[in-house]
């Protein structure tokens, strides 16, 4: 069963080749130097040029930008502590209400999701703007940190935190020196699914969003609805092109520590 | 008493912005809509005290439920967005179940990186990954190009802004949410089953038949609902992809709120739309439930 | 020989079920077989063993038809199988892992394979309980394969495997994961469902004792090549190479040269200060070839004097005890420091006992105990 047979051989291919052309080809027209997207004029970088001129991109990409580090952070700490409770909490008052709201807006229709927060801070008077967004992403992200961070909690060795009670640490120093070090990858991997989701919410931002702060999936929507352009395309391949780099890298290093890691034990067994 | 401080910051933090806004959705989808700001009543005054309350709970009213029933636009825009859902699902299904169990078959020192390929179109926007599609399905678009190129086809088809668009659109975005459940639930099996089904006298055939989408089914269930309970709220896919033909509830509520400005309709909406994906809902948990104890 | 004993290999007339012809398989540059004859008698229990990666399991899955020969030619019942897929030989198999299907009954597994057949639907129920009964599952039929023990799931393998009546049953590591006490009941009760059902069995095994216990032939296997095919009592008295002696059982391997003295008789020379050693062999040595000797412990002899007709006698001072309860094994250190290990049966009270550590001590054996091999 080492080797693909001709059948797999071919949906692997079909299927790869489904899920990558499109974005192939974006990047290969976004270097075209015609306005005119479908029809290949020669090369040219010229829409890279006037990206960097676009004001109103710039801006949006900065509050963006913004949004996405409060947002993740915060949704990060909520998150890890509600998967800390959830996992650790034991029993207290009103604990099926709250994995209730831990999961339900994993499954929340955005528009939902969108509409409720906007109506919240209408009610309470709140002004639509960068503070809103962060408090709505900050809310449906922390949701998907602790689903992360509670499969990573639920296999953790619990005798590792009694072992530090047994050796004289407080509650909070065997969580800070002993289970926070041990879970780091998976808050990590949190924060990364926060940031993303943060960075590539539309609906959500589109509600709870003022005239005075516009993020760039609104800048990006508001343009494609009118048509296909050279420019987003060039913004569009930026951005695969951070992604891209940035998801290689980090799979690199993990495969790199691993690959110490197993290096070292099967050093430490020859020692035996 | 720590303990108190750590449970109580996130419960407050969801029942603040997740349970009361959903609290005041059902309220103002109770009220009437009023050229006013906000632009709906009754408003609760407090200050009136208990005979203001009793005034407020005494003005809502189903009103806005019934006008969903009355207009035909609302109901047929849940049933379309339920049948757009259920085939896109079944398309989704078909074409990632042969490249999960192709993954699932793969050399093992090949699957980590095949794992990282489907996975990396996820890291990516959604939006880009939507709008992709719009240069290749518009009528002067790459396919057309292509297939009038290659004599196929001697006048372009109209496929952008139709649902064809839109299916094409869910495949591709959602592909991922359908692949990495059946692929664990495939690569979790023990391969000596298939070769026990063929000791026993199956052909290749009947073996995949009989154990392999058995086995895997927990993975189709799973990937079944993580397409369809979004995707009967999209926005996005059919507001880019599809026409004014397309009629999907996420895209009326929007316009509901946006254009209409009539907030109380728009939340009835979202009411009604929450009711109908809390049946999905339920037995997609009943499923990860069962598959969990199974793990055990 | 007795005419009752069942021993078809020691029969030229006899047809063997299954013959490996000059087998070879190679993956990649690794020889897993290495050109390979065995036949294997019709209504045998036949044991293939072996440390991990010696090809026992490559064996085993080419009868099965999971993989081909490179080279040579598989015999059943004189025809050739190689060009035969799994699922139209007349051979089954029972997995290591058991592989018995999660989504369905023991029932339903027990009858799967009579299903592909298109059984009638009476003869199958007639069968599947006669399988039930066989294995003694019937009050499990409706579960489902977690939800009965190790021990139950093991039988249903066997029940399963065995229900279209194979003319040829594989058994890989079938006790493997079973705990030592279930390991031996089971034992007893696969060669009884063996002898019930007549048919012929081949169990792959890393288990020596599992082996000897259940076979009525034992191929000892190592590095793609069979060492030595041979009844169990013959694998163990009469081992022959250094490899088969050692792999089998606890020896003492004392290496020297080898001298005719007479009749089969040869004097050992062995080690600078100790006395030469006599052993019989029917195989001729010449003068002066080196040889190793393969003695059992339990046939060892250990006494405070020297006995007085052993032909064999050596002396050095218990180093150590193995209580083991009905046996003890003493180490018994020479002067050159050579351990030499003698087992004897505790048939007295243990305070009682003749030895202690540092006692000086004599070992002695007679000429026919220790197995001269040649190097």
């Amino acid at each position: 069963m080492n080797r693909l047979s001709w059948f797999n051989a071919v949906s692997l291919t079909l299927g790869f080749a489904f899920l990558y052309i499109p974005m192939v080809i974006l990047i290969i027209f976004s270097f075209n130097e015609s306005k005119l997207v479908t029809v290949w004029a020669g090369f040219s970088t010229k829409w890279y040029g006037e990206l960097v001129q676009n004001e109103a991109f710039l801006d949006a990409a900065w509050v963006t930008l913004r949004v996405a580090v409060f947002s993740s952070t915060l949704a990060t700490i909520l998150g890890t502590a509600a998967a800390y409770v959830l996992v650790r909490g034991g029993r207290f008052f009103g604990r099926t209400l709250f994995s209730g709201m831990i999961y339900a807006p994993l499954v929340m229709p955005e528009v939902i999701t969108g509409l409720s927060l906007l109506l919240l801070f209408i009610g309470i008077g709140l002004d639509r703007g960068i503070l809103t967004i962060v408090l709505a992403h900050t809310t449906f992200s922390m949701c998907f940190v602790s689903v992360v961070v509670s499969s990573r909690l639920v296999t953790f060795d619990q005798s590792l935190e009694e072992a530090a009670l047994d050796l004289g640490c407080s509650p909070a120093q065997a969580f800070r020196l002993v289970t926070l070090p041990i879970i780091a990858p998976a808050v990590i991997s949190g924060w990364l699914l926060a940031f993303t989701l943060s960075l590539d919410d539309l609906v959500i931002a589109s509600f709870t969003s003022g005239p005075s702060a516009t993020t760039l999936p609104i800048k990006i929507f508001s343009a494609v609805r009118l048509g296909v352009s050279p420019e987003i395309n060039a913004l569009s391949t930026l951005m695969i092109a951070v992604v891209t780099v940035g998801v290689i890298t980090a799979s690199l290093v993990t495969k790199r520590a691993m690959m110490r890691q197993r290096q070292e034990e099967m050093a430490a067994a020859r020692t035996e | 008493m720590r303990r108190a401080v750590l449970i109580a910051i996130p419960y407050v933090w969801l029942l603040a912005l997740f349970l009361v806004p959903f609290l005041i959705v059902l309220k103002i989808s109770l009220s009437d809509t009023a050229l006013a700001i906000p632009p709906y009543t009754p408003t609760l005054d407090l200050s009136a005290g208990w005979a203001g309350i009793r005034e407020f709970f005494g003005q809502l009213d189903l009103e806005n439920f019934v006008w969903l029933t009355e207009d035909d636009l609302y109901w047929k825009a849940y049933l379309s967005s339920v049948k757009i859902a259920l085939i896109s699902t079944l398309l989704t299904l078909l074409v990632g179940y042969p490249i999960a169990y192709a993954m699932a078959r793969a050399p093992e020192e090949w699957r980590p990186t095949l794992m990282m390929l489907v996975i990396l179109p996820f890291w990516t926007s959604f939006l880009i990954r939507v709008y992709a599609w719009m240069g290749i399905l518009s009528n002067e678009g790459y396919l057309n190009q292509l297939l009038l190129w290659t004599g196929i086809i001697s006048t372009p088809l109209t496929i952008l802004n139709t649902n064809t668009a839109v299916y094409i659109g869910i495949v591709y975005t959602y592909l991922p949410f359908m692949i990495l459940p059946i692929y664990s639930a495939l690569e979790r099996m023990d391969g000596s089953l298939i070769e026990a089904a063929e000791d026993l006298g199956c052909s290749r055939l009947q073996a995949f038949w009989l154990i392999t989408i058995p086995l895997s089914r927990p993975g189709i269930i799973a990937g079944c609902f993580l397409v369809m309970i979004p995707v009967i709220g999209e926005f996005v896919i059919p507001s880019l992809l599809g026409g004014s033909g397309t009629l999907m509830i996420g895209k009326v509520l929007w316009e509901e709120f946006f254009s209409n400005r009539d907030w109380p309709v728009a939340s009835a909406v979202a009411v009604i739309l929450l009711l109908i994906l809390v049946i999905p809902i339920v037995l997609f948990q009943r499923n990860q439930q069962k598959q969990a104890e199974a793990d055990q | 020989m007795n005419s009752t004993v069942f021993a078809p290999w020691d029969d030229p007339q006899a047809k063997p079920l299954i013959q490996f012809r000059n087998v070879s398989k190679r993956f990649g540059a690794f020889t897993a077989i290495d050109n390979l004859s065995l036949d294997i008698y019709e209504r045998e229990f036949f044991a293939l063993l072996g440390p991990s990666g010696c090809g026992k399991t490559t064996m085993m899955r080419m009868l099965a038809g999971f993989e081909t020969p490179t080279e040579g030619h598989i015999l059943l019942s004189g025809q050739d199988i190689d060009p035969i897929p799994p699922n139209k030989r007349a051979v089954n198999m029972m997995f290591q892992s058991y592989a018995l299907f999660p989504h369905l009954s023991i029932w339903e597994n027990i009858a799967f394979g009579l299903r592909r057949d298109r059984m009638p639907k009476a003869e199958l129920e007639a069968r599947v309980e006669e399988m039930l009964r066989l294995t003694r599952l019937e009050q499990f039929a409706r579960r489902k394969p977690h939800q009965i023990s190790g021990g139950q799931r093991q039988r249903v393998a066997l029940a399963r495997s065995l229900a279209k009546a194979p003319k040829l049953l594989l058994l890989d590591e079938p006790l493997g994961a079973l705990d030592k006490k279930l390991r031996q009941d089971t034992q007893f009760e696969l060669m009884d469902i063996q002898e019930k059902t007549g048919t012929t069995f081949v169990i792959v095994t890393h288990d020596q004792e599992e082996a000897m216990t259940v076979a009525s032939r034992v191929a000892v296997m190592d590095q793609g090549k069979l060492m030595q095919v041979a009844t169990p009592d013959r694998i163990y008295e009469t081992p022959n190479s250094v490899y088969v002696a050692d792999f089998i059982g606890d020896v003492n391997i004392i290496e020297g040269r080898a001298t005719a003295q007479g009749d089969e008789s040869y004097r050992i020379d062995w080690a600078e200060g100790q006395p030469p050693l006599t052993a019989s062999s029917p195989t001729s040595l010449s003068n002066g070839q080196g040889c190793h000797l393969a003695i059992r412990p339990e046939k060892v002899t250990i006494s405070a004097e020297r006995p007085a007709e052993a032909i064999n006698a050596i002396q050095g001072k218990v180093h150590d005890i193995a209580y083991l309860g009905n046996l003890s094994t003493y180490h018994v250190e020479l002067a050159n420091g050579t351990i030499i290990k003698a087992q004897t049966a505790n048939t007295r009270r243990i305070s009682r006992r003749s030895f202690t550590w540092e006692d000086p001590v004599w070992l002695s054996w007679t000429a026919t105990a220790a197995v001269l091999l040649e190097n």
